[in-house]
């Protein structure tokens, strides 16, 4: 996007958000909270073990690479090796007459094709970046693919892409953070606003304030590294395309690869009904719409696994970034001035400014506000979301600072961050919509025996171990995106479909929907089906933000609310239920019943039998998202962490985790704890481990592969405790808010601050390796 | 070639270079087990091969014909699971499920390892006659499994239980 149209979007969504927050409750979606709330001792909340869990444990559940197919051909990948300029010659002579060849596909043969719309840039784009797709000789990035080999079998794709050579005309790029600086850094913006945000006059307060902190905190490059490789098995059928893929946005890649080969969306069809992980990498790279294209000219189905290496090189990762906290305290903590700014690299391809200083705007009262995130441009492989983009890594320079802070003034940091606790947003004036977070604070340290902690550095030690303590917040919006519609068909003998195109990476989206749906309709979850991961379904959902369980939560309420409708319709006048309104009635033991007197009740097979109806059917798009922009909407965690640092080696091991939560409603007991232990172990190999290593002469990625990008394995991770306030959210879908995305937040700093508390040294360049503390 | 794959004689027409995961999945159909990295780094694609755990990807096919070998579908089947697969659904022990076949495979190869009293990195007294089953000895000797879900505590709960019930019926065994 353009400086200039960017300004214009950002204008003109500052004038709806203004009327949004100005309208009444009642105007805003989740004003009449919505009725389950009310329901206490039923299906949510419980504890329900995952109900595809005996297929995944058996093997049984198909992943996108699993679906066998007649005439099946293999594709590899050759990625290039300079980070850019254009491609001379490619000499395909020896692979394209190895044995089991079937085709050798570049940018001389590729079918043409529609550069890829990148994510955010329309409503169903799904592409991690918009460089056309095999078009032409240009280079972009060091480890762009530049050739496809398809062949009989893997071994022989494998094979001959290796004989393949190709020659460059290599070109000056920008593969250090020093030269994109020197090009001049821009403005970032997210979601259509400048991430920029100025209130008083931050740096005089600053330097006025008898007590600041003003350090750089700086965080490498990650990747997802999903155990699941990314894969898809693609099948033309005339010009109807068939794809198997791995994915987060069944709607949005089949909307963006219709794109691309120039077809109507309804010629796509994408099926994703187990994901092996995402956490934001399973969007639309290179690799299915190249398979699509080499399945079109071989006329063949295709499966593409990239390789491990080749994840690294085609499929973004969370980009660097080089942070500043400062903040500026009065005696007794108060603060005067929170100022967070930076840079953070990017690519000219694709428009995400890792948003490090979201946390900043709505976790602290202040008296001013300086925020910014600029953005420099690399020839590299274009960034992308990562579980908690902005949050993640923004808590570590934030919440770092805040431990800093207090151990400046002599004070508990938890305290600290309680005498800062803002009674509305700080820096939008809105509502909270509901906040908890002292309350996450008290019991979290009550569990933890926060109060046995010596503030004093080097003060705890067990032979060569010295042992410390360190906490921080955790923080992560509550998003709801339009999710279109959701359907719903009842049959007579009491058994309900559910349908909306969702994914199940492993957050209990299929568990979790079938619970919500039977407590909606009075059901069993025996009775009820929950249909999902394919783009042929009602609604566009995308498992992103946190925000599926809301998106699919507004779409279902809506189809209910109408199939609610049809039912008192079809039960008519002679029903115990006559007259009543679809908000006068709840879903109970298979049937219907008056909320003010539920002595009126009628099963739903009575009223089916009785209109002579095998079933009934509605469909209804959720509510516009409009609930954030008129209430400040937020999940919080304290964090908590035990580290043993070893004196001699430097080797530091987290013992002890715990995370207290206030996330809303937690729908599931069991799905959810895995939520925020998985988010929690994630945070541990931001903090400890995770490095994508980026040589910055050869924008080459250093460490392919999982034996050298670590990631924390069974020793590493202690048993984590988690536990929650479940407090609903009056305003949200079930009064839930989110938990796939906060477990991460705040780790980075939990055990940074506990590093410190242990052996005295403030590290802030994750990750914290042993070398940094010798 | 011939191979003997839970407990069926099985035959594919393999190219010498295939791994046994290749096999496994791309000839035999068996999609139970993972491919994560194809380089011995991650675990997925954990197998038994006459009872020890293997990663099938550093495998050559060839070199496994007429050994027995038990892949996750030769463990248990849904309404006939493992104990160790039910306990993996009940201590929700995977989210996304991808590393779960290895991570079922794995356990079984260890719990034998354990019984055998191999020791490992973390084993304080390697001369002791029984190794003592501690959560440490679980993980270290669960560690070339990697969960990017970090479904690790589920998985360790899994384990021990499961192990603790294994011992325990021993016991009323012999007692009888
Ligand atoms: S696939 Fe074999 S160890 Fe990763
Ligand atoms: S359950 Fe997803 S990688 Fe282990």
């Amino acid at each position: 996007m353009t400086g200039v149209k960017a300004a214009a979007q950002a204008a003109m969504q500052a004038v709806m958000k203004k009327a949004v927050a100005l309208a009444p409750d009642s105007w805003i979606p989740g004003g009449e909270p919505d009725p389950l709330i009310r329901h206490k001792h039923g299906l949510i909340g419980a504890a329900i073990s995952r109900i595809d869990g005996p297929l995944k444990v058996a093997g049984q559940a198909r992943f996108s690479a699993e679906f066998p197919m007649e005439r099946m051909t293999y594709a590899a990948l050759h990625y290039s090796t300079i980070a850019k300029g254009r491609i001379t010659a490619i000499d395909a002579a020896s692979a394209r007459a190895a044995p089991g060849v079937v085709l050798v596909m570049t940018h001389e043969n590729a079918p043409r094709l529609n550069p890829t719309p990148p994510f955010m840039s329309k409503p169903k784009a799904a592409g991690g970046d918009s460089v056309p797709v095999m078009q032409d000789d240009r280079i972009h990035w060091n480890g762009q693919p530049v050739a496809l080999v398809l062949a009989e079998t893997q071994e022989q794709a494998d094979h001959a892409q290796s004989l393949i050579r190709v020659s460059y005309a290599p070109e000056a790029g920008v593969t250090s953070m020093a030269s994109a600086r020197a090009q001049g850094p821009e403005q970032g913006y997210f979601r259509g606003e400048p991430l920029k945000l100025e209130q008083g006059d931050a740096e005089d307060l600053l330097a006025a304030a008898p007590h600041r902190v003003d350090a750089a905190y700086s965080t490498p490059r990650h990747n997802h590294n999903s155990i699941e490789l990314h894969a898809a098995t693609v099948a033309w059928s005339g010009d109807e395309l068939y794809i198997h893929d791995a994915t987060q946005a069944v709607d949005h890649v089949a909307w963006s690869i219709a794109e691309a080969f120039g077809i109507e969306e309804r010629q796509v069809r994408v099926t994703s009904p187990y994901v092996g992980g995402g956490f934001g990498s399973k969007i639309l790279w290179q690799h299915q719409i190249l398979a699509a294209a080499a399945s079109k000219l071989a006329g063949r189905p295709v499966r593409i696994m990239v390789s491990r290496e080749g994840v690294f090189r085609i499929v973004g990762g969370r980009t660097v970034t080089e942070q500043r906290v400062a903040i500026g305290a009065q005696s007794d903590g108060g603060f005067d001035a929170i100022i967070h700014t930076g840079t953070v690299a990017m690519t000219p391809h694709n428009n995400l400014p890792e948003p490090f200083i979201l946390p900043a705007r709505s976790a602290y009262a202040a008296k001013s506000f300086k925020l910014d995130v600029k953005t420099v441009k690399l020839n590299m492989v274009a960034n992308t979301f990562m579980r908690a983009p902005g949050e993640s890594v923004g808590t570590f320079g934030l919440e770092s600072a805040i431990d800093e802070l207090a151990f400046d003034l002599g004070m508990d940091p938890i305290a600290l961050r309680i005498r800062n606790e803002p009674d509305k947003d700080p820096t939008t004036g809105l509502p909270f919509s509901a906040r908890h977070i002292v309350e996450a604070w008290g019991a979290g340290a009550e569990r933890f025996g926060w109060d046995k902690r010596n503030a004093q550095p080097r003060a705890q030690r067990d032979g060569d171990w010295l042992i410390g303590l360190g906490c921080a917040t955790a923080t992560y919006p509550y998003y709801r995106m339009p999710g279109g519609a959701a359907r719903i068909v009842l049959r007579k003998d009491g058994h309900a479909t559910v349908s909306i195109s969702a994914h199940e990476m492993g957050m209990g989206t299929s568990t979790v929907q079938t619970q919500i749906a039977a407590e909606r309709l009075g059901l069993t979850m025996e009775q009820v089906t929950f249909e999902y991961g394919d783009n042929t379904l009602p609604g566009v959902v995308l498992a992103g933000g946190s925000q599926q369980t809301a998106a699919i939560g507004g779409a279902v309420i809506a189809a209910h609310r109408k199939l609610v409708g049809e039912l008192l319709k079809l039960a008519g006048n002679d029903s115990p239920l006559a007259g009543l309104k679809p908000d006068e009635v709840g879903g109970f033991d298979g049937g219907l019943c008056s909320l003010q007197d539920p002595s009126r009740s009628e099963s739903y097979a009575s009223i089916l039998a009785r209109a002579r109806q095998d079933e009934v059917m509605a469909e209804a798009d959720g509510s516009p998202p409009l609930e954030g922009q008129h209430w400040s909407m937020h999940s919080h965690g304290a964090m908590f962490c035990e580290v043993r640092v070893n004196a001699v080696t430097g080797e530091v091991r987290v013992s002890r985790f715990l995370g207290s939560f206030d996330c809303g409603r937690i729908i599931n007991a069991k799905t959810a704890a895995s939520q925020f232990r998985g988010g929690i172990v994630m945070g541990l190999g931001l903090a400890l481990m995770e490095e994508t290593q980026f040589d910055e002469r050869t924008g080459r990625i250093m460490n392919p592969s999982l034996a050298e990008y670590h990631v924390p394995v069974h020793l590493d991770v202690p048993m984590i405790e988690v536990m929650w306030t479940d407090e609903p959210d009056p305003h949200t879908p079930m009064g839930a808010r989110g938990v796939g995305e906060i477990g991460i937040t705040g780790v980075g700093a939990a055990v940074a601050n506990a590093v410190f508390n242990a052996t005295g040294k403030r590290v802030r360049d994750l990750p914290i390796t042993l070398d940094k503390l010798l | 070639m011939r191979f003997n794959i839970n407990g069926q004689p099985m035959e594919a027409d393999v190219d010498t270079r295939t791994s046994l995961l290749d096999l496994l999945r791309e000839h035999l159909e068996l999609f139970g087990t993972k491919k994560g990295c194809n380089q011995g780094a991650c675990g997925a694609c954990t197998v038994l091969v006459d009872g020890q755990r293997i990663n099938s990807c550093l495998a050559l096919a060839v070199q496994y014909q007429d050994r027995e070998i038990i892949t996750i579908e030769g463990l248990g089947a849904p309404g006939s699971l493992h104990p160790l697969q039910a306990a993996f659904v009940e201590h929700d022990g995977f989210q996304c499920g991808y590393c779960t076949p290895g991570q079922i495979c794995s356990a079984v190869g260890m719990a034998d390892e354990l019984a055998r009293g191999v020791p490992s990195y973390v084993t304080a007294d390697i001369a002791a006659e029984a190794i003592d089953v501690t959560d440490e000895e679980l993980r270290e000797r669960m560690s070339g499994n990697l969960c990017r879900c970090g479904a690790y505590n589920g998985i360790i709960d899994a384990i021990r239980e499961t192990l603790a019930q294994a011992a325990s019926a021993d016991v009323k065994r012999e007692a009888a």
